[in-house]
């Protein structure tokens, strides 16, 4: 058993990769479009998880309103194709810098906070987002209904109509989502996040700008989860202010947290638990959010890291003495 | 006239939003947590208050103001109990887990709470029985003050001070000072830390029972969503006069009450929410202490 578990260890990535790839296109293939819709949810709550995980994860910097860049992108999409009659496709882009430019200027001034200090405000910043969109603002936001009416995205002539093609969309940009955030991890910003959420002091006294830097971890984040809120109206053609509520914040927070923070498969199984289950358990909707906090405190307490944790954090929080597992003499 | 009413009708928020704000700030002085639970044990306030109230007066078969204390104590005990449950079975074990391990539990936490009261009680609004609401009012060059808001200032201040005087002049009070400042040495001190804070965890809770009960009664009907609602305003309250600081929370919760109500009506009530959490963000990006908090170096 465990001589198969290291020979699959051994397997080159590459495989792992083009297998995980194969599943991914395959398997919405034998669904009904119910099932299609949950993978596609799936798919859209790890791309919000993995771009919140930037900020949560790498830079290790508190964010509960998180939900308000993903609304403001798919506010930015749908407004853009509303009244300009901008192709759908056409406005990610827009979405994307829109989200991050608001990220800037949110995060800008509250960036020397720390910790519970920097979780509140951005619970506020949220709310305020929320309240600006159910007022109303300059009469363009559509109040508590929100907006309706938006384009489905047009592809090559091709009107995304069915579940499975926004699936497959949703997996295009997932798969870019995921090559990113790889490099990025690994990238002298991503090491210099790390450094920030390790010892804030210990990095700047090592040349690094932590100004800078946690900037750059929350426009980054924020414009990628703009990405996502454009999808989000794509597919779902009707957008709320309910987009930015607290609540989806915290699924978001708790995607990063659960699944191990800082761990691109653990946002993966995050939102396998926060999100993909309870969708599947619908008739049990009543005692769900019951359910999801058990969870989480159960969670908590017996494995803070996370279901799937970066070895980095695992580390952290266990202590080296756990690795220290005698290792099998060569041959064995 | 109108400033003066809406005055006393801010100063009767914002003792709601001081008692609550009071459990939030005293958990995080000894645990540096945000109690996102608070909120809901607040809110479990105002449905155990209604389940008491009906029981007692169904127990009495006729109406009467009176039936108001014995709930209030019943309330009081039942959520301060809750408290005390939540803090061993969430926070205990998780006191050295770092900083995002309490805040996710404390999230889970709310998340119990709120959905047992919605499965138990329902989702729909839920009123006080008639007949327990204490009517009239006094005129006041112009404003009016309803006997309720008169009951709901003097029993807020009550158990402000109460508390106040509690935390000064005993022992019990000082060994909560000690242990918001530092646990181990505390623990050298001589002081029970677990005994100190679950004592934290009843008057929080318990003062947050009353105050669900109280608001239930000031406005006649609430629901689930009340938690959530009320206690992030009270926690912004808490932050406004420094976090962790007992004074800091009534001042902070009565300044907040007062800003709110005029900006609903001198501004617009719609936008009254956005004025709170604006008001927060001010107070964070050039005060992170709040107002009475004192300048604490920053941790490391």
């Amino acid at each position: 058993m465990k001589n198969l578990l290291t020979r699959l260890r051994n397997v080159n990535p590459l495989w792992w990769q083009i297998g995980l790839g194969l599943v991914a296109v395959l398997l919405p293939l034998p669904m009904n479009d119910y099932y299609r819709s949950v993978i596609w949810r799936t798919g859209l709550y790890v791309m919000l998880g993995l771009s919140l995980n930037i900020i949560v994860g790498y830079a290790g910097l508190f964010q509960l309103g998180h939900a308000a860049f993903y609304a403001l992108g798919a506010y930015t999409s749908a407004l853009l194709n509303i009244h300009f009659n901008v192709p759908l496709l056409l406005t990610f882009p827009v979405s994307v810098i829109v989200a991050a430019f608001f990220g800037y200027l949110i995060t800008r001034p509250i960036l020397h906070l720390r910790g519970d200090y920097l979780c509140i405000v951005t619970i506020a910043f949220g709310e305020v987002v929320r309240l600006a969109l159910v007022n109303n603002t300059f009469g363009i936001t559509g109040g508590a209904n929100g907006l309706s009416g938006i384009d489905r995205p047009v592809l090559f002539g091709l009107v995304l109509r069915e579940p499975i093609y926004h699936y497959y969309l949703m997996l295009f940009f997932l798969v870019i989502t995921i090559f990113a955030m790889q490099r990025l991890e690994h990238s002298r910003l991503g090491r210099a996040w790390m450094y920030v959420r390790e010892n804030e002091v210990a990095a700047e006294a090592m040349g690094i700008d932590t100004t800078r830097v946690k900037l750059l971890a929350f426009v980054i984040g924020s414009g990628w989860a703009g990405l996502a809120g454009a999808l989000y109206a794509g597919k779902i053609t009707v957008i709320s202010p309910d987009l930015s509520k607290f609540m989806e914040s915290v699924i978001m927070f708790c995607i990063v947290v659960l699944g191990g923070t800082g761990s691109i498969p653990g946002v993966f199984v995050g939102t396998l638990g926060m999100v993909t289950l309870p969708e599947l358990s619908r008739p049990l909707k009543a005692w769900r959010d019951a359910w999801l906090g058990v969870a989480m405190v159960t969670m908590m307490i017996l494995r803070p890291e996370g279901l799937w944790p970066s070895r980095r954090v695992r580390l952290e929080i266990r202590g080296e003495k756990e690795e220290a597992v005698p290792v099998p003499a060569a041959g064995s | 006239m109108q400033f003066i009413q809406q005055m006393i009708n801010g100063i009767t928020i914002g003792a709601f939003y001081s008692l609550v704000a009071l459990g939030y700030t005293m958990v995080y002085g000894v645990l540096k947590l945000i109690n996102f639970a608070h909120g809901d044990l607040f809110m479990w306030g105002a449905y155990l208050g209604l389940t008491g109230l009906t029981a007692l007066l169904s127990l009495l078969a006729r109406t009467s103001a009176w039936v108001i204390l014995p709930a209030v104590i019943i309330v009081m005990a039942t959520v301060a109990l809750a408290g005390v449950l939540v803090e061993r079975i969430a926070y205990r074990p998780l006191r050295t887990a770092g900083r995002l391990a309490p805040v996710i539990s404390a999230l889970g936490s709310a998340f119990i709470l709120e959905s047992l009261a919605r499965n138990v009680y329902g989702a729909s609004y839920k009123t006080y029985p008639a007949g327990v609401a204490l009517g009239g009012g006094i005129a006041l060059g112009g404003a009016r003050v309803s006997v309720m808001q008169i009951a709901v200032l003097a029993v807020a201040f009550l158990l402000m001070g109460a508390l106040y005087l509690f935390v000064q002049r005993t022992r019990i009070g000082t060994a909560m000072r000690a242990v918001s400042l530092n646990h181990d040495v505390s623990r050298l001190m001589g002081i029970d830390v677990n005994r100190i804070i679950a004592i934290v965890f009843v008057i929080g809770p318990g003062l947050g029972g009353v105050a669900g009960m109280i608001v239930a009664l000031y406005y006649g009907s609430f629901d689930f969503t009340l938690g959530w609602a009320f206690g992030l305003k009270a926690f912004i309250a808490a932050i406004m006069g420094g976090i962790g600081n007992i004074p800091g929370a009534m001042v902070g919760g009565m300044l907040l009450g007062i800003i709110e109500t005029l900006g609903s009506g001198y501004l617009s009530p719609q936008w009254k929410d956005v004025i709170a959490y604006g008001i927060l963000i001010l107070i964070l990006i050039f005060r992170p202490t709040g107002l009475l908090g004192e300048r604490v170096a920053e941790k490391l």
